[in-house]
């Protein structure tokens, strides 16, 4: 980009992301919010299915992980609206920085301040499940790995539904669909390492995944961003 | 908006296009009409009865041809997407829009008739099959894009997001039927493989190949009209669209064949 005359690509990252985290924090309220929902939603499992101990080990990373995913959809109409609403956005896109970078500092701070507090909540969810300790270390790392993932598709369809009517169940409406094969490969790290095939290959998949979503992310997001001040 | 004066693009002027459409309408609506029945009469009349099945096989006839116009419309969807988004074409998007709840249908349809054909030959209307889980998944991708697209106002921005969707979904769908494929084999074991079809006879094969047609005939046909209505619908305060409107309250329709098209 146009170097000296305006901040580079890791300068813009970089002040996105403090930007937004300082603001994040300033609202802690709505992060507790996203992990007080994620606990209930693993809480309410075991009601509503059984208390059975065998069943609950069985199906742990799956529970974990749908609370993950719905969690991660809580969060995600603040990504952007706010800043819309009040023409912040529209400055970011008119700015010289270049746009991908400010949308990706953006989306980590979104991550650190949500996806964090889920994978370092995961290993409590896995003990109310009676996950032994070696299946709770692979759930956390597949969050770890998963949940940027999430919070890249999220921003592609929170910019995408900037300005649209019926904001967040559209939102995830769009998401959840896409987000299926991290879902899948997610829990099944979980899965198949319980069943002695390791959880490798998932943990592998995810992390392609992961790098897909960081090397498209950027560019798609930041074209749905232009999109919504066309 | 200029249109250049290439051949190819002629078309893509939706003032130049809309007559076209309205001229190619009847043919591929009766072409599927006709390749309906032709396949129907093969498929009901001529087909053996299944040694295995019996007579329940028969849905395979609706049930394929609208598995695949679901996974094929997705297709020629996003295509339309990227060439709009590349081009910023308003016809491309609009044919997407088109294009869209047809193939929502499809996929509807190919869940619906999975089912009752699910339910004499494995006992179940539903089962977690890779085939089944990701037509089930590309449905809520269908109904995603024709949502998003509908809760726009704005007819350029809607038509922009959508097609950034529809393409996020386009790179998606690969991996979304390769993971629950995994995910479904890591699952369950031996339950029902659908790889392993019997062998078709040759009138079967017949029948299915005419009701397919007849499907792309039908979407044709179905997003051809469709379009035109979005076309007359968002080019209302054109002047070609008016004078199309007077050119017809003067001197009937003598212009397209099917005048029923624009009303």
């Amino acid at each position: 980009m146009r170097r000296g005359t305006a901040p580079g690509v890791l300068g813009a990252l970089r002040w996105a992301c403090a930007r937004d985290l300082r603001l994040a924090m300033r609202s802690r309220s709505e992060l507790a919010v996203i992990v007080v929902f994620f606990l209930l939603v693993t809480s309410l499992f075991p009601l509503a299915v059984s208390p059975d101990p065998e069943l609950l080990r069985s199906i742990a990373a799956g529970i974990v992980w749908v609370a993950a995913l719905l969690a991660s959809l809580l969060g995600l109409s603040r990504l952007f609206a706010a800043d819309h609403a009040d023409g912040t956005l529209e400055q970011m896109v008119l700015a010289p920085a270049p746009l991908p970078a400010l949308v990706a500092g953006k989306v980590l701070a979104h991550w650190l301040a949500t996806g964090i507090p889920l994978v370092v909540l995961s290993p409590l969810a896995g003990l109310q499940f009676g996950l032994a300790a070696d299946a709770i270390a692979v759930l956390a790392a597949s969050l770890v790995l998963g949940t940027p993932i999430l919070s890249w598709l999220g921003a592609v369809a929170a910019a995408l539904t900037l300005g649209a009517r019926g904001g967040s169940s559209l939102l995830a409406l769009l998401v959840l669909p896409l987000a299926v094969p991290v879902l899948i490969f997610g829990a099944g790290s979980v899965e198949s390492f319980g069943a002695g095939l390791g959880a490798e290959a998932h943990l592998s998949l995810l992390a392609a995944g992961l790098i897909a979503a960081w090397v498209l992310g950027p560019a798609v997001a930041a074209l749905a961003v232009k999109i919504a001040h066309e | 908006m200029t249109t250049p004066a290439w051949s190819w693009y002629r078309y893509a002027s939706p003032a130049s296009f809309y007559p076209l459409a309205g001229r190619l309408v009847p043919w591929f609506a009766s072409f599927a009409a006709l390749l309906a029945l032709a396949g129907l009469y093969v498929g009901f009349f001529v087909a053996p009865t299944d040694w295995q099945q019996g007579e329940a096989y028969r849905i395979i006839f609706i049930h394929v041809p609208a598995a695949w116009m679901a996974m094929f419309i997705y297709l020629v969807m996003a295509f339309w997407c990227a060439v709009s988004l590349a081009f910023h074409t308003r016809l491309a998007a609009m044919m997407a829009q088109a294009l869209a709840p047809t193939g929502a249908m499809w996929a509807f349809v190919s869940l619906w008739t999975g089912a009752f054909w699910g339910r004499p030959t494995w006992g179940a209307y539903w089962v977690w099959d890779a085939r089944l889980t990701s037509t089930l998944i590309l449905l809520f991708l269908y109904l995603g894009f024709i949502a998003l697209r509908a809760s726009i106002d704005d007819p350029r921005r809607g038509d922009r997001a959508a097609a950034l969707l529809a393409l996020v979904g386009a790179i998606n769908v690969p991996i979304i039927y390769f993971s629950v494929r995994w995910w479904n084999t890591l699952h369950q074991g031996a339950t029902i493989s659908m790889t392993s079809a019997p062998k078709m006879a040759q009138t079967m094969l017949t029948a299915m190949l005419l009701l397919t047609f007849a499907a792309w005939a039908y979407t044709i046909a179905v997003a051809l009209y469709r379009v035109r209505s979005i076309v007359i619908e968002r080019e209302a305060l054109a002047g070609w669209a008016a004078r199309l409107a007077d050119r017809r309250t003067g001197s009937g329709d003598g212009a397209t064949p099917s005048g029923a098209g624009a009303r």
